[in-house]
């Protein structure tokens, strides 16, 4: 039997490569006679290192000259689809980066795409969550190829592997970029030493509950004592109470950690598609009734501005008993 | 005419909480009220604000459905649309289909820029307007925070996961809005009156020349598996405890 050709499309930001590129090849390689081939764009060499020593990939390749610019979707696009034809899926993830370019691509191939797949059943079969996920719909294509996003969240990052794949360096595909979309700049607010809110093994987000930007320190407080990333709720991006980037959910970030700390979030189903994967939900709410509790794991109801100094004293107070 | 075309669809209320049938085939729909996607009224609205900003003259809205929704239209109109196109089929097309027909729209209209909703919360594809920007091959620029258009050219804002990325687009493009991008006016009574007078235009897709290409196929939907209550503690002290129980401190 012959292997079914996969090719995922990296993500980085000049420096690193993106952890959701791992998981996108873990998802590939779930398909037992895939052979995945990576293609990483204008990256230097430490990312292209990266690419190489992940566990399912069968060759990295080496796209373009390096550039400090950010990827633009409309000048990826062209590339990739001039590089489609041996592979029966194109994946990416189904993050901002993803979600931007993979459609690009399917139109420019007149193929059908399937979004944020979370099970990969056959080259033509998937799963994937509908409705905010109040459903999970098995969705299958009429035949190949493919384009896919990937659902991060539901895929475990591919291990480091021992010896590294081989790189191919290979000039940009002979086609013509537009010039009719330009890269400004980039704001990331700083998020100090904490981790990455996509892939931290533990979250701590505030809602509507935290009552504004300035309260908003005893969220931080209580993610530095457990070493976790910093999220938020709609409700709370809304309010202005954090930035944009930090929201988790339907429209946010869809994320999977070990434990989710959730700080005066009612609850909303959309809040809840980006937590639903997280191993062990901690719910913080002084309504006792609201709906996060239905799926939390843990709940502790009461104010939020008594409990959560308690909280950091507890975490104080074991840490002590454990160093003792 | 400086004229925005706006693509809306008819899902399912935001606020409903959808349920999937007992057979899998499909989810409950009896009685359910549909609105316009949301995102889709946020596209909306910024349209109708660049035209009060006189940097269009016309708003046309369009969607692809069933006969009944000309309701749908209807409330666009009241909100402020001048006139709306409806592609009628009883079909549920995929995003690549939509995209074909929003194309033969463009090539009508000639519009400025084309708006709508990053996503449709019923699906949750994503897909339509960077497909139709692939087809019509223009500018995409998707998850729009701020839109600024400048004669030939809009600078935008977008909500991405490192922050807030800014692209220059040359005019015509496909602008794909996030939630952050405007509030949605109020549809207010006289306007509900008013809007039953403006043009309603109804096109097949025959007429346009197109026909659908499905190629994706649901086979069945299921619910997604319940996350069981937990348990409710008493204190700070006790979740501390459990979190180490469960090996979850650093």
């Amino acid at each position: 039997m012959s292997a079914v050709e996969i090719l995922v499309v990296a993500e980085h930001n000049g420096q690193q490569l993106n952890p959701a590129t791992a998981r996108a090849v873990r998802c590939a390689g779930s398909l037992s006679d895939a052979r995945v081939t990576l293609a990483v764009f204008n990256a230097p060499d430490p990312v292209l290192q990266q690419a190489a020593l992940l566990t399912g990939v069968a060759r990295v390749l080496a796209i373009g000259e390096v550039s400090a610019e950010p990827a633009l979707a409309a000048k990826l696009a062209p590339q990739i689809a001039a590089l489609a034809a041996p592979f029966a899926l194109l994946l990416g993830p189904a993050d901002t980066f993803g979600k931007d370019l993979m459609p690009r691509v399917a139109g420019l191939l007149g193929l059908p795409q399937v979004s944020d797949i979370m099970a990969l059943e056959t080259p033509t079969r998937f799963r994937r969550p509908v409705y905010a996920g109040n459903a999970i719909a098995t969705v299958e294509a009429s035949s190949g190829p493919v384009v896919g996003t990937v659902r991060t969240a539901s895929f475990q990052a591919a291990a480091s592997a021992t010896a590294p794949a081989p790189i191919e360096r290979q000039p940009a595909p002979a086609v013509e970029l537009p010039t009719h979309t330009r890269f400004v700049g980039l704001s990331s607010p700083a998020a100090g030493n904490r981790p990455d809110l996509q892939s931290a093994s533990r979250v701590v987000s505030g809602g509507r509950g935290v009552g504004s930007a300035e309260n908003f320190r005893i969220v931080y407080a209580l993610a530095d004592k457990l070493k976790a990333a910093v999220g938020a709720s709609r409700a709370a991006v809304d309010a202005g109470f954090v930035s944009n980037e930090l929201q988790v959910g339907q429209t946010g970030k869809i994320i999977a950690p070990e434990l989710y700390v959730a700080v005066g979030i009612s609850g909303a189903i959309q809040h809840l598609t980006g937590i639903r994967d997280a191993r062990t939900i901690v719910a913080i709410n002084k309504d006792a009734e609201a709906p996060i509790f239905e799926v939390a794991d843990l709940g502790l109801s009461g104010d939020l501005f008594q409990l959560l100094p308690e909280l950091e004293q507890a975490l104080d107070d074991n840490a002590k008993q454990r160093g003792a | 005419m400086k004229r925005l075309l706006v693509a809306i669809k008819r899902v399912i209320d935001y606020n409903v909480k959808v349920r999937v049938l007992p057979d899998g085939s499909g989810v409950v729909t009896d009685g359910i009220k549909l609105s316009l996607n949301p995102f889709d009224e946020i596209a909306l609205e910024e349209a109708l604000r660049m035209k009060e900003r006189g940097l269009a003259e016309e708003v046309v809205v369009a969607t692809l459905a069933p006969a009944d929704a000309q309701a749908q239209l209807r409330t666009a109109l009241a909100m402020g649309a001048d006139r709306a196109l409806h592609v009628q089929m009883d079909e549920k097309p995929e995003p690549l289909d939509v995209a074909r027909v929003l194309l033969k729209l463009v090539e009508r209209e000639q519009p400025l820029a084309v708006l709508l909703g990053k996503q449709a919360v019923d699906g949750d594809n994503n897909q339509t307007g960077q497909m139709l920007a692939a087809l019509w091959n223009r500018p995409q620029a998707t998850f729009a925070s701020k839109i600024t258009l400048d004669g030939e050219r809009a600078v935008v804002e977008r909500e991405v996961d490192a922050g807030t990325e800014t692209l220059e687009v040359d005019l015509p493009a496909v602008f794909t809005t996030d939630l952050r991008l405007n509030e949605p006016r109020y549809v207010k009574l006289p306007d509900i009156i008013k809007a039953k007078k403006k043009p309603l235009e109804t096109l097949t897709l025959s007429a346009l020349g197109v026909a659908l290409q499905p190629r994706l196929r649901t086979l069945r939907l299921e619910a997604p598996p319940v996350r069981g209550r937990g348990r409710m503690l008493k204190s700070a002290a006790e979740l501390v405890s459990e979190l180490q129980h469960r090996n979850l401190l650093p």
